[in-house]
């Protein structure tokens, strides 16, 4: 009947399966903050002041590498989860993680650049309500890929160290997640900021 | 003296931010109350310290309090704090009616800044740190109880929930000795609380204050929510929930829904103070009704996340206290959800005079008034749950009867508000104040401590002092009637809220009331108090190991009071409602007190400071933020960040009880229990019940 101690530390199938729910959970309420900033900006949208408008500032080539970007490495993290899944080689799954991490990094130079130019073009958050609206909320996103690279690292660092026992394979279950749900959030900021923008 | 001490090191701080600088510097009554109140928080807190260290208490406080990630301790910790925090802001409401009191065509004793502070702490106080911490500790204490869990879902997690709001509540006690606090009421409007309009440190304090609290009680949620959906006992379906459980399903889903709007209008309004954004200002196309609509997304639905626990206690208390079981569990349960679906459709009605359609206030005018038919459906389920039921009187019944009859009072007045050209007349009117007191004293006070004595004994193995609960109950009615009846006859005859002085005498005999009543509330916590202390001496003859001194109905009375850390030495199966109570009480059900074929071990979490870190640090971080001390605001951060990547990396974080040491705990209780001499219903409030009801 009684446990080793090594035992006592990973949580059984049920536990998982609890502490999976619960992070879809927290997904939710992170995506009612999303839904609310995007409610925002819908309602900020004319409000230039004067200032630079969304078709003079988007510019839809880099925001499309991006969408690109994201989603390939949301791929590339699928190719992660398999490879823990059905427990390939070590290093399959550290090659499927760097090149989502890698593919993370280079979004966030994409969209900082994007950034700079927009600020360099007078178009910074102080200017007028609606970029203020928008710095809200793709800066939000952003930050979230920040978060999700950061916690890549973690991961990848536990991998290494720890190994494959249950409570890493847990969080890398939620982190895969998390990438998913960013690239979600993402494919609606494409949609309704950039291309909504230039239609509008 | 208003110049910064060293901007590099303390940010904006000048020494005129200490209240006892501008007390030395300008002894007027207001500056000395203000004084008063922040020596009373350093001397408060020094009091403690040497107090610990003179019984050395330290490590006992560390070890089993403030680093366990029980979840009946984390219950407990709440309410202390609840407490806490009740005890400064009913303080600061004695205040408020004194100024207005004397204040009748001339400038009263507090100056209007400081008056605007009070009205702001009491009213984020009462809401964020006292209802809050309130409820959800109640929750976390009662209901892995009631559903046969041995913890909530996610201990850690729990841990993290109660110190960020414990650092929130740190914030609002910070603001009394460092600075001032927000000028612009518990709900934070801008443009006032933008830059341009309040530069001060206030405004800062609110948000950070309240934002920390906000992402707490996101995090309870969802940790309410899971434990209820994954946690249950075998057996246990939801319609065999007790009550009080459904009523925590819904106030954790509402948080989860609810608190991020407010998390988003507390951080767009940092970003238009620290960063110079135009999201809510006045000029370049801010538009700050964008914030009266986050705020009041999360706010509506945030008066049923306080008013549905009471709603679940009341409809414990109801059935226990009747000896019958509760009416209409099924039509409970539905108006419950409907009540939490329809609180997301009326938010409008906190802003009918802010400029929309008379259409738009029609539809939420009338989906307001829908409300009340689920509520009134409960009001009616308890009355029928009394109706020929053995009706005892003890001091949780008699909150739950002043509950029925003030609160549907309340009710009535909600509904003249929920019409829009009559709320145009006394909109901003002490008939507001009046309206939502009306509400929230009966509909969250009264539950609170109606629950906080009728699980008291569960907590701590010994029942609260009758008399004193008496006392305290009649003051908290008499003291609520005297206090807040008078605001309605004062709203509408015109008089606006939030008034520092006021130009009409003939609102003076009521404002009087008013102040009366204010008295009598403040005797009321000191009854509780006193209550308290009589109830800790005489605990030896109030003590009931046995665990049942009410002759309960659900599975939290078929154990030891106090019970062991592990709730349950052997998980229960559960066939239905009310299962405690058919088990004692028919013949063919299994014995309520049956001894387990086998124990087995048990594995429980182990304790952890990581939660106090991340909820100590976030406070210091926030703390940095609004002092400008950005230094301090990136170490506070990266405390946090550390902690919690720890926490990740760490693997030990478990121990086993072993199997015999869980048999010996619990004969120990069974052997407790076949002393133990049953009691009737009638002779519970007396020395006489240990805790085993008559069979």
């Amino acid at each position: 009947m009684s446990k080793t101690a090594t035992e006592i530390e990973q949580p059984d199938a049920e536990q998982d399966d609890t502490a999976l729910f619960g992070f879809w959970i927290f997904l939710m309420s992170d995506a009612v903050i999303f839904a609310l900033l995007f409610a925002t900006y819908g309602t900020m949208t004319q409000a230039t002041a004067g200032g630079p408008t969304a078709a003079a500032e988007f510019k839809l080539l880099p925001a499309f590498i991006e969408t690109l970007l994201l989603l390939t490495s949301s791929a590339t993290f699928g190719r992660a989860s398999v490879a823990m899944k059905y427990d390939e080689p070590r290093r399959v799954l550290f090659f499927w993680l760097f090149v989502t991490l890698g593919l993370g990094l280079v979004f966030l130079g994409f969209e900082a650049k994007d950034f700079a130019d927009m600020v360099a073009d007078g178009a910074y958050p102080s200017r007028s309500g609606f970029l203020s609206a928008f710095f809200a909320l793709v800066p939000l996103h952003g930050l979230h890929v920040v978060a999700g690279c950061f916690w890549l690292i973690v991961m990848i660092v536990q991998v290494r160290v720890i190994g494959l026992d249950r409570r890493v394979k847990l969080n890398l279950l939620r982190l895969g997640l998390f990438w998913h749900f960013l690239d979600v959030v993402w494919i609606a900021i494409f949609s309704v900021v950039y291309l909504g923008g230039h239609i509008a | 003296m208003n110049s910064p001490v060293w901007p590099l090191l303390l940010g904006r701080f000048e020494w005129r931010d200490l209240p006892f600088v501008r007390a030395i510097a300008n002894p007027s009554a207001s500056e000395l109350v203000g004084a008063f109140a922040g020596g009373l928080v350093v001397i408060g807190a020094i009091v403690v310290a040497l107090l610990l260290t003179r019984y050395g208490k330290w490590r006992y406080l560390w070890t089993e309090w403030l680093t366990s990630l029980d979840h009946k301790k984390i219950g407990i910790m709440y309410i202390a704090l609840a407490f806490v925090m009740l005890s400064r802001a009913l303080v600061e409401a004695v205040l408020i009616r004194g100024q207005q009191a004397v204040a009748i065509n001339n400038p009263g004793f507090l100056t209007p800044d400081h008056f605007g502070e009070l009205f702001s702490t009491h009213g984020s106080i009462m809401i964020f740190f006292m209802a809050m911490p309130f409820l959800t500790g109640l929750i976390n204490f009662v209901m892995p109880l009631q559903i046969g869990a041995r913890d909530m879902a996610f201990p850690w997690a729990n841990s993290v929930a109660l110190w960020l709001t414990a650092g929130g509540a740190g914030l609002m006690m910070a603001s009394l000795v460092v600075g001032q606090f927000s000028t612009g009421g518990w709900t934070g409007y801008p443009p006032f609380t933008e830059i341009a309009f309040s530069p001060d440190v206030g405004p800062d304090y609110w948000i950070w204050a309240v934002s920390l609290g906000s992402i707490g009680s996101t995090m309870a949620g969802i940790n309410i929510a899971c434990t209820l959906y994954k946690q249950r006992a075998p057996g246990m379906a939801f319609m065999a929930m007790p009550l009080f459980c459904w009523t925590s399903l819904c106030t954790s889903i509402l948080m989860i829904f609810a608190m991020p709007p407010l998390t988003v209008a507390t951080a767009l309004l940092a970003l238009d103070r620290y960063l110079g954004f135009h999201m809510f200002t006045n000029d370049l196309g801010g538009n700050m009704m964008n914030y009266a609509n986050l705020f009041w997304l999360f706010g509506h639905p945030e008066v049923y996340i306080l008013i549905l626990p009471a709603f679940g206690v009341y409809s414990e208390v109801v059935s226990t206290f009747s000896t019958k079981e509760l009416y209409g569990y099924t039509s409970l349960v539905l108006a419950t959800m409907v009540i939490a679906v329809l609180s997301f459709t009326v938010w409008v009605h906190h802003f009918f005079t802010m400029g929309q359609s008379a259409n738009l206030n029609a539809v939420f005018g009338i989906a307001t008034m829908t409300i009340g038919v689920p509520t009134g459906v409960k009001i009616y389920d308890w009355i029928w749950t009394m109706f020929r039921g053995e009706v005892r009187f003890t001091v949780p019944m008699l909150y739950a009867l002043a509950f029925m009859m003030t609160f549907v009072l309340g009710g009535f007045t909600g509904i003249l508000l929920a019409m829009p050209p009559l709320d145009y007349l006394v909109h901003n009117t002490l008939f507001l104040v009046a309206h939502f007191h009306n509400m929230l004293i009966p509909g969250l006070l009264y539950g609170m401590l109606a629950g906080y004595h009728y699980w008291f004994p569960k907590a701590f193995g010994f029942r609260l002092d009758e008399k004193w609960g008496r006392i305290a109950f009649t003051c908290w009615v008499v003291g609520f009637y005297l206090a807040f009846m008078p605001l309605y006859v004062l709203g509408a005859s015109g008089m606006a809220r939030r008034t520092h002085e006021i130009f009409d005498p003939a609102f003076r005999p009521w404002l009087y009331v008013a102040m009366a009543g204010a008295g009598v509330l403040f005797f009321a916590l000191g009854s509780l108090f006193v209550q308290l202390l009589v109830s800790i001496r005489n605990r030896d003859a109030l003590r009931v190991f046995a665990g049942d001194p009410w002759d309960g109905r659900t599975l939290e009375w078929s154990i030891a009071s106090p019970p062991p850390e592990y709730n349950f030495a052997v998980v229960p199966n559960v066939d239905g409602r009310d299962i405690f109570y058919r088990r004692k009480h028919a013949e063919h059900q299994a014995a309520p007190y049956a001894e387990p074929y086998a124990y087995e071990d048990i594995v429980m979490p182990r304790n952890s400071a990581s939660g106090v870190a991340i909820g100590v640090f976030a406070a210091v971080s926030a703390f940095g933020l609004i002092w400008h001390m950005w230094w301090l605001a990136i170490a506070g951060a990266v405390v946090v960040i550390a902690a919690l990547v720890t926490r990740s990396f760490g693997r030990d974080q478990h121990r086993i009880l072993l199997a015999a040491d869980v048999a010996r705990e619990d004969r120990r209780w069974r052997a407790v229990l076949a002393e133990a001499r049953a009691i009737s219903r009638h002779t519970e409030m007396t020395t006489a019940n240990q805790g085993l009801a008559e069979r």
